[in-house]
């Protein structure tokens, strides 16, 4: 049940995507740009509609059907990383477009030249695990919630 | 008199789609969620699955690798979703316009960026706002700000699409 469950809502994720126009880069940039401000609404209604979801299994539930895990609020720790990552990101972001789920949903549509981009994701995520593995700065411990 | 910015300044594609998908987005973490506990968010894939060809241990910890075949099932559903919706409101088949060195160039950086900053705009944006986690909200400020500047100037120099 466990996969058939995140299978539903990965096309519920995707599908949102889709619709929302989230995969495609331009209607992105559009909003960075102070064209359409639409994207707001992408945001805010899935972080409340998913807060909804938070709230009910942290308050009112114990634990999950289908791993046993305790429901938990999606906390990590602050470091100097959260900043100089969040900086890295939105060059990125800006410059494209595209984020990591927006680029997968994207593929879906059938905008193949997206490919470049989910490639220099993996590029950039393999050059950043490299580099930590060599200067041992692995600083961060696992997390309980992902 | 007219005012100084109207609705359709703002929203000129209306709002439905975006508030509609929005809710499909946050529906589909939720379903997750309630399931099983995890906050599902979309980054991570890029780790969970260079650990199936890699060696480098940051790849290989524990979290990724007991994760890594359900985070294949989610991507692979999140291209599926699209299609489904693609080929629904015959929007299939359509292709960027944005030059192929931003798409990878940009690619690159949001790789990298992902993978320090902790989360991106589904892990952060939705399920970590969503938690009202301060880290996140920190995270989605700084990088919604940062994007905004990188794209202003890009618009500035001329750069299209």
């Amino acid at each position: 049940m466990f996969v058939p469950l995140v299978v539903v809502g990965g096309l519920l994720f995707g599908f949102g995507l889709g619709l929302s126009h989230m995969a495609r880069p331009e209607v992105v940039l559009d909003f960075l740009q102070f064209r359409d401000f639409g994207l707001l609404f992408v945001l805010g209604v899935g972080s409340v509609v998913a807060g909804t979801a938070f709230a009910i299994g942290v308050r009112f539930l114990d634990r999950a059907p289908l791993t046993g895990r305790p429901y938990a609020r999606r906390l990590k720790s602050f470091d100097r990383n959260v900043l100089t990552g969040g900086v890295i990101f939105g060059v990125g972001w800006g410059i494209s477009g595209i984020c990591p789920g927006a680029a997968y949903a994207s593929l879906g549509v059938g905008n193949y030249p997206i490919l470049l981009a989910i490639g220099g994701m993996f590029l950039g995520a393999y050059a950043q695990g490299l580099w930590r593995s060599r200067t041992g700065d692995d600083a961060s411990a696992p997390t309980a919630s992902d | 008199m007219e005012p100084l910015v109207t609705f359709t300044d703002l929203f000129p594609n209306g709002v439905w789609r975006y508030a509609v998908g929005g809710a499909l987005i946050g529906l589909g973490t939720a379903v997750i969620y309630l399931g099983t506990a995890i906050p599902a968010g979309a980054s991570t894939f890029l780790e969970s699955t260079l650990s199936y060809v890699s060696t480098v241990p940051r790849f290989n910890r524990a979290k990724y690798v007991a994760s890594r075949d359900w985070r294949v099932a989610f991507t692979l559903s999140i291209v599926a979703g699209a299609a489904i919706y693609a080929l629904a409101f015959g929007d299939f088949g359509w292709t960027t316009r944005v030059s192929w060195w931003r798409l990878l160039g940009g690619g690159l950086l949001v790789g990298v960026g992902t993978r320090v900053g902790k989360g991106c705009t589904s892990g952060h944006g939705i399920c970590g706002v969503g938690s009202v986690a301060p880290t996140s909200l920190v995270n989605v400020l700084t990088f919604l700000g940062v994007a905004i500047l990188t794209a202003q100037l890009m618009q500035a120099a001329g750069v299209t699409p």
